[in-house]
């Protein structure tokens, strides 16, 4: 069968998981002949889950990944990681923000997890962790997040630097493409550094 | 909007593919009510210039009015949820027998898995009831092509189509190469023709004529092009269509499939060459066994389908692995690590929330409707007793206090109200009941992302509209007990719920606050309330409004990004510990 790019992104209602999934299909959608993608959630609301499908390659039937199969979790979310860990192959990569959001909680209070890279070390994913926060403020633009984690998507990608900086000067407002083209530049130097030294840990 | 040049291939989800199928199909009028995985068609649609778009007040409103359009010679389309269908079925189940001049097609959006939907009727059963053709995409690029198909066929029979989709095809993103619009055939024009148009009437005889007009159709549905044999291998074939092809796709890559998009009428002879060349066949339908019972009851005994597949649920690729070859999908890790949820709540700074309040602590027994103020059942509100469909709640709680139930109350959104609530209130006060009604106008249809209705002023394409006046509406149907109340304030609020349900006769209660999301109060400047930790005694009374701007944990915080300054939490303070940010 031909080949397919699996990926998945997840986070939080209000974080930017969806504008970015969109931006990712559109690049996609430049350079391959099929892109197919879907979110797969309940009532879409601020602060709930979120998880986006996407797939592309030569030929797509279905938007959703199975289980087990996706190359690539992109969580928004450090929780959201592990809600959706199970959609990832074995030794498959995982890009994680490193934002808690607390859920909101009905009933019996409890902490927000601990031990979450842990666990899914253990399961034998390959884990990078995105400090998009830390390098957003650094920028001066706390919503500038989305684009410096898919900056660092971009590095395990084959789209094509050209593609990414196309849809971005499309799909963000004039005014704020310098400092989003900056976020996704920062982003890829990220992805780059961790590839290396994943490459130079094995 | 500016269109997409012709041949140009760009990704769309399902519903903009249909948007932009309708306007190549040189539609000229599309109607329907919000209602998820629909709600994006019209919204699309309502962008292009060429084409006349309305909301309806409802499903059935919106119908006729298309059929209105249809009979006068135009492409009309109406475009709703699955169980808006059921709304408008009066109207569907009698246009066939009349049969239309210009082309006629019912989107229905169906939702297996019921993702946001209170169930999970299979709507092709509707084709059949009706006896209307059927049309079924399986991904954005047919979303487009397919629909323009529906009007050729609704044209050539004289007949409304059923077009339906699924929430997979609905919201997914695909490659579409767009097209240019055709224009419409011009020369369709109403004839005066009182036995085919005075359905009642002549019924006996157009039922004949629609037995006669399902047969040319069955025979047609036999050499249909778009009701495609792809070539494989092995000895099991598979049956097919909508969102099921693409994954029967995903697991069966080389079987031979016959993938339909005319799903009703089916072609039989077709179907039965392609069962007698196989040793089995799968038959993989979501929901119901709607082409398996037809199949099974022309003495076909080698197909596979109900017997291995689930009934209900969305199909994936996993579920069919699952049924056809055992393998077990990958488990969440539920099981191993304590994933907390992140249940839906209403939002911070939500009107209805004060409602609740109010409602809850007066101890009335709520009766519900659809839309977001359903989340007041869940806890910690947990202040609204049952909800069922849309325009229930006045009935039931006329029906609750019938049968003897005291302090009873209807909560109803205002484009609920309008959609399937005032035939209700009518009957309340018609009948003599005592039934207490809340509008919580909110100002938008809330749930299904913020559409315009009669009561906000504005439609669909943008243009100013007479606001209709819910309690001028309220006090002419005959309720004498009518009050306006500012659910952001409790003590007002409950004051009126408590007079409202004392009231010895029919009262309603409109509540004025606007959702956080309707037009105009998203760039409203709020200032946040804060938690004076030096006041507070932890007594969690704030966080059992159910506000999720009022973090869960020992101490309570809030968060300042999502608070709006509603105040609702500073109210349940006891210990004046909650204040306006600088004043606090």
């Amino acid at each position: 069968m031909a080949q397919v790019t699996n990926i998945l992104l997840c986070g939080v209602g209000g974080q930017g998981v969806l504008l970015a999934s969109e931006v990712l299909a559109l690049v996609a959608a430049e350079e391959k002949a099929e892109v197919k993608q879907t979110e797969v959630h309940g009532v879409a609301q601020r602060g709930g889950s979120v998880v986006s499908h996407l797939r592309f390659g030569d030929k797509v039937f279905s938007p959703t990944v199975r289980t087990g199969t996706g190359d690539i979790l992109v969580a928004f979310e450090k929780l959201e990681a592990v809600r959706y860990g199970h959609y990832v192959k074995p030794g498959g990569l995982m890009l994680i923000n490193d934002v808690e959001v607390m859920p909101g909680q009905i009933g019996e209070y409890k902490p927000y997890p601990t031990g979450i890279n842990e666990f899914l070390h253990k399961k034998g994913f390959t884990l990078q962790a995105i400090p998009a926060t830390a390098k957003a403020k650094e920028l001066g633009n706390p919503r500038v997040s989305s684009l410096i984690i898919l900056g660092a998507l971009s590095a395990h990608l084959d789209l094509s630097p050209e593609a990414w900086e196309r849809v971005i000067e499309r799909r963000i407002p004039a005014k704020l493409l310098e400092v989003n083209l900056k976020a996704f530049q920062a982003g890829v130097e990220i992805g780059k550094s961790m590839a290396q030294a994943a490459a130079a840990g094995a | 909007m500016s269109l997409p040049s012709p041949g140009q291939r760009i990704l769309m989800a399902g519903n903009n593919a249909i948007a932009q199928g309708a306007y190549e199909a040189g539609v000229y009028f599309a109607s329907g009510y919000p209602g998820t995985p629909s709600t994006e068609i019209l919204e699309v649609i309502s962008q292009y210039s060429d084409i006349r778009a309305q909301w309806g007040a409802n499903e059935k409103v919106a119908f006729d009015e298309a059929m209105g359009v249809a009979m006068s010679g135009k492409r009309a389309l109406c475009s709703m949820k699955y169980v808006g269908l059921n709304v408008a079925a009066d109207s569907f189940m009698v246009f066939p027998f009349a049969g239309t001049v210009g082309g006629f097609v019912v989107i229905s959006a169906d939702d297996p898995g019921m993702y946001s939907s209170q169930n999970e009727q299979d709507n092709r059963y509707f084709a059949r009831l009706a006896q209307v053709p059927m049309i079924e995409p399986s991904d954005p690029q047919e979303a487009k092509d397919f629909l323009k198909l529906a009007f050729e066929l609704s044209e050539q029979f004289s007949t409304p189509v059923l077009y339906r989709t699924s929430m997979r095809v609905s919201h997914s993103k695909g490659m579409v190469t767009v097209g240019e619009r055709t224009e419409a055939p011009a020369d369709k024009k109403f004839v005066k023709d009182v036995p085919n148009w005075v359905v009642p009437i002549f019924a006996k005889s157009l039922r004949a004529k629609l037995d006669a007009k399902m047969a040319r159709m069955a025979e047609f549905a036999e050499t249909y092009p778009h009701n495609r044999l792809e070539a494989g291998s092995g000895r099991i074939g598979i049956i097919t269509s909508g969102a099921s092809y693409t994954n029967a796709k995903e697991v069966f890559p080389e079987a031979p499939v016959f993938k339909l998009a005319l799903t009703y009428p089916l072609p039989k002879q077709k179907i039965l060459d392609f069962c007698a060349q196989y040793e089995q066949v799968y038959v993989i339908e979501e929901l119901e066994p709607f082409m398996e019972e037809q199949i099974r009851a022309w003495g076909v005994n080698n197909i596979v389908g109900k017997d291995r597949l689930p009934r209900t649920g969305e199909f994936s690729a996993d579920v069919l692995a699952q049924a056809f070859f055992e393998e077990e999908p990958v488990k969440d890790f539920t099981g191993e690590f304590d994933i907390i949820a992140r249940p839906p709540q209403l939002c911070p700074g939500c009107p209805h929330r004060g409602a609740y309040l109010a409602l809850k602590k007066a101890g009335a027994l709520v009766t519900g409707d659809i839309g977001c103020y359903t989340l007041g059942a869940l806890p910690p509100l947990g202040a609204m007793h049952t909800s069922f469909c849309m325009g229930a709640s006045i009935g039931n709680a006329f029906g609750f206090e019938i049968g003897g139930t005291e302090k009873v109350a209807a909560v109803i959104g205002d484009s609920t109200f309008i959609h399937g609530g005032i035939p209700s209130l009518i009957d309340v006060v018609y009948n003599g009941g005592n039934t207490t009604t809340l509008i919580l106008d909110n100002r938008t249809t809330g749930m299904t992302g913020h559409q315009e209705h009669p009561a906000t002023g504005l439609t669909l394409q943008g243009k100013e509209a007479p606001r209709l006046d819910l309690v001028g509406l309220v006090k002419s149907i005959g309720v004498e007990h009518v009050q306006v109340a500012d659910p952001f304030d409790q003590k007002e609020m409950y004051a009126s719920v408590k007079e409202a349900l004392e009231h010895n006769g029919p009262s309603v209660i409109i509540t004025n606050r606007p959702c956080i999301f309707a037009r105009g109060e998203k760039t409203r400047p709020k200032t946040p309330y804060v938690i004076n930790e030096d006041k507070c005694t932890q007594c969690g009374a704030c966080q059992r409004i159910g506000c999720p701007g009022v973090l869960p944990g020992e101490q309570p915080r809030i968060d300042e990004v999502s608070c709006t300054g509603c105040s609702l939490c500073a109210q349940a303070c006891k210990f004046d510990a909650i204040g306006l940010k600088g004043d606090a």
